[in-house]
């Protein structure tokens, strides 16, 4: 049954989809074992390799499986660990261990460890290259000193991806390393951060002479960058959206409130929910197409496209919504930053979702960074000009 | 034909890349002077239909066509529009398609030699005030001994001046009718009107007592206009998607090449941000055309819906594109020199035709309708 080759493919992933469910009814099975058995029969990844939650697939077949296994009820393993399926595991496969694969995807896709990025800093953000968190090699471990911010689930992950300097006498983005840390581990300290929404969901993170192990460094020394790159592909097409169906996804807050509360209604809005749901459905079948023609080859700087559009799409649907309900959504307890995350984002208030979209055109890369890199790496126009680019690190002046 | 939706066989691939050079050799982007009845046109109609046979792509092999689908009609259309070629391909693909779905043997016999390129026809429903009918004609024909006499009014007929054969939607006592009229017959007068656009005819066709022969009578002529319509929606689409491509490639070369305070104007972030910006609402206008496509070949979608949205995102990519183009090019992208004009003038244009804005955002309904729990 799994042995699916050829034209086969397609009904082989299903059939076997299919036979998961019926193993392992997700009425009655927890979402751990469920997305346990999910991983080890090959079903998690289906273009990671086999082994490592994957069967060596067309990525695209993967849209195959999520179709029976949403239709089941079966638990979105992404939304429990956004971080680690967006950013963590397309990056651990391709430049980590086989021991670190071995050790860390599992779990990963399972949701028992969660994971959390540690890119930016106070003064590096949308210049990430430019951080200054460093990491010492003393000749038996590697020793991280250093402040990262914004650090999105740091307070309940396991494990984080760091980027630090290694060598700061030369040009920024040649002295980077990548690693994996433990946050569980002495020296780091997570304090989380209350943000505009009144929650807080993402911490600052003090690392102060944290030992890393050799092994839990991901690609060479100073090759950070390039290892940095590959998450960031991965984040923004993570983050440019899932959608699947017509209607789906933000543009379906709209439409519902819509539909339950026809006494708000004016023509005009009716006409603005139009246009909404036109740049919905472009946004919803570009995506699609840009996942069939992709093929096998890896998304590449088009998921630019398709953050950027889904960011500034969030704003305007949750915009239009604030208008319709007028007074009565400017009511709005804020939680306190101690209050548990027990409601779902997607259940979450209109107003909640509407403070929660503003940072959807900063986090990730904000609009200006994607629209550059949309303008440089997909239009092939010439870049900024750049005062810091032969400098060594050391002698570039930051805030 | 592929199915599998956004994916085109090698067949198609070569069609495109067929297309293309013939459209680069017809239409090379120095001549500004792109007029759908000068010489140019009427070879390069020969060209596509007698050398490359891309005329009358989806007519069925029965009627004499190629039987082709949606998706390489939409791939001819699309490479038309890169160029801003002045071709009558609306108004053929509207009478053909029409044609092909009247079930009459007169029908088969105008149409085999327009879908060979031989002969031009143009389909006739609007009323005396330009606007898209099909369910309510403003001409009108009466049966008068063994023939039929029409009497009306219609304006802006795509492609309609220079049609050989003018398929006219009537109102008879019997009901809704497809009619057959020589355009060279007495009683009919045509005007070819002056438009913005410089590339695409549109024509003021009066008929006055003109002989006319019945095609099909009854609410089947209606849907055949109708599903004909949605295919030409596909194909002005195509065409848009075409139009916005070029400005956009245009428009980047100029940013890379142009220099002003030293530098290249592209690393300058206000026009970079404004080319990707370009670049986001072309990406749309080929999902949506591309996917209505599709939706007519393989049904992926309701083929109205999948057409209209097609039409409203790339008329919105189209007018936004040549906009954009227009204004990074700076003083030279105002003068007539410049082919921007032809864009942003076909852009505008094309974004009311075929019942234009209103009737293709009525037709989004669907998209209203909230998500199944
Ligand atoms: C909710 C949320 C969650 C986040 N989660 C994480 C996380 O989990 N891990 C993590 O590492 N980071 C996270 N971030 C941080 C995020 O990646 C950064 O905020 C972002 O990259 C921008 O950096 P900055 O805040 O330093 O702003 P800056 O880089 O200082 O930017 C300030 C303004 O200047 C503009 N700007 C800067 N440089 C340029 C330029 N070259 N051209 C044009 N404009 C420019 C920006 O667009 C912006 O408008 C999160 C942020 C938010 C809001």
């Amino acid at each position: 049954m799994t042995d699916t080759i050829g034209t086969d493919r397609r009904t082989g992933v299903v059939v076997d989809a299919e036979e998961l469910v019926r193993d392992h009814p997700p009425a009655e099975t927890g979402a751990v074992a469920f997305l346990g058995a999910q991983f080890d029969r090959g079903l998690a990844w289906v273009h990671f390799p086999t082994g490592r939650g994957g069967r060596g697939l067309p990525q695209g077949r993967q849209a195959d499986v999520d179709r029976v296994l949403r239709a089941s009820g079966a638990p979105d393993a992404f939304l429990r660990n956004p971080i680690g399926h967006g950013m963590a595991a397309p990056t651990v496969v391709v430049h980590g261990s086989d021991r670190l694969q071995e050790r860390l995807l599992r779990p990963l896709f399972t949701g028992e460890e969660l994971w959390a990025q540690l890119f930016s800093e106070p003064g590096a953000g949308s210049d990430l290259a430019g951080l200054a968190t460093r990491a010492e090699w003393d000749g038996r471990v590697w020793r991280v000193t250093g402040q990262k911010v914004w650090t999105s689930l740091a307070q309940h992950a396991r494990w984080a991806l760091l980027v630090a300097r290694t060598d700061p006498d030369v040009p920024k983005h040649k002295g980077l390393t990548y690693f994996v840390v433990d946050l569980h581990h002495p020296g780091v300290d997570v304090r989380p951060l209350r943000q505009l929404t009144g929650d807080a969901e993402f911490n600052e993170v003090y690392l102060d002479d944290v030992e890393i192990d050799d092994g839990w460094r991901l690609g060479e020394v100073g090759d950070g960058w390039r290892v940095a790159m590959t998450t960031l592909m991965s984040e923004r097409k993570a983050l440019g959206g899932r959608s699947s169906a017509r209607g789906d996804g933000t543009i379906g807050d709209a439409l519902r409130l819509w539909a339950q509360r026809p006494e708000l209604r004016t023509p005009a809005d009716e006409q603005h929910l139009l246009d909404l749901a036109v740049r919905a459905e472009a946004q919803r079948l570009t995506g699609w197409r840009h996942g069939a023609e992709q093929g096998d080859a890896p998304m590449g700087s088009r998921g630019a496209i398709d953050k950027v559009v889904g960011a500034e799409l969030n704003q305007a649907v949750y915009d239009f919504c604030m208008r319709v309900l007028g007074v009565e959504a400017t009511r709005y307890t804020h939680p306190g930053p101690d209050d548990p995350h027990t409601t779902p984002p997607a259940d979450r208030s209109l107003t909640w979702k509407f403070l929660r979209s503003r940072a959807n055109t900063i986090e990730g890369g904000t609009s200006e960074i994607l629209r550059n890199i949309i303008g440089e790496r997909l239009l092939g126009l010439p870049g900024d000009v750049r005062v810091d680019k032969d400098v060594p690190w050391r002698d570039v002046p930051r805030s | 034909m592929t199915t599998e939706p956004f994916v085109f066989s090698d067949e198609q691939h070569l069609l495109r890349e067929t297309v293309r050079d013939a459209c680069q050799r017809a239409w090379p982007p120095e001549a500004v002077e792109r007029t759908a009845n000068g010489p140019w046109a009427t070879k390069f109609w020969t060209t596509l239909a007698s050398e490359l046979g891309v005329v009358g792509l989806t007519v069925p092999e029965t009627l004499g066509g190629l039987g082709a689908g949606v998706v390489d009609l939409t791939i001819v259309a699309e490479e038309l529009g890169r160029v801003a070629a002045a071709a009558p391909m609306l108004g053929t693909t509207l009478a053909t398609e029409t044609l092909a779905r009247v079930e009459c043997e007169t029908a088969a016999t105008v149409l085999e030699p327009v879908a060979g390129g031989q002969r031009l026809a143009a389909l006739v429903v609007t009323d005396d005030a330009g606007a898209w009918t099909p369910d309510r004609p403003a001409t009108t024909a009466r049966s008068e001994g063994d023939g039929w006499r029409i009497d009306g009014a219609a304006r802006g007929v795509l492609d309609g001046a220079g049609a050989d054969d003018l398929l006219v939607l009537s109102t008879t006592d019997e009901g809704i009718a497809l009619m057959l009229v020589d355009g060279a017959a007495d009683g009919v007068t045509r005007r070819a009107v002056d438009t913005m656009d410089l590339t695409r005819e549109l024509a003021d066709v009066t008929f006055t007592d003109a002989q006319a022969t019945l095609l099909q009578v009854g609410p089947a002529v209606v849907d055949a206009v109708r599903g004909a319509a949605d295919v030409a929606t596909i194909v002005l689409a195509a065409e848009q998607l075409g139009g916005c491509q070029t400005m956009l490639d245009r428009t980047v070369e100029h940013a890379r090449t142009h220099m002003q305070f030293g530098r290249p104007i592209g690393t300058f972030q206000a026009v970079r941000h404004r080319c990707a910006d370009m670049l986001v609402a072309t990406e749309h206008a080929r999902s949506a055309v591309y996917h209505a496509a599709w939706a007519a070949d393989v049904g992926i979608d309701d083929v109205a819906v999948a057409a209209s949205l097609a039409h409203v995102v790339a008329s919105q990519a189209h007018t936004e594109v040549s906009g954009g183009a227009l204004q990074l090019h700076g003083g030279i992208g105002f003068t007539w020199e410049h082919p921007t004009h032809l864009y942003l003038k076909r852009a505008w244009s094309d974004a009311t035709l075929l019942g234009g804005r209103a009737f293709h955002r009525a037709r989004l309904a669907p998209l209203l309708e909230p998500p199944r729990a």
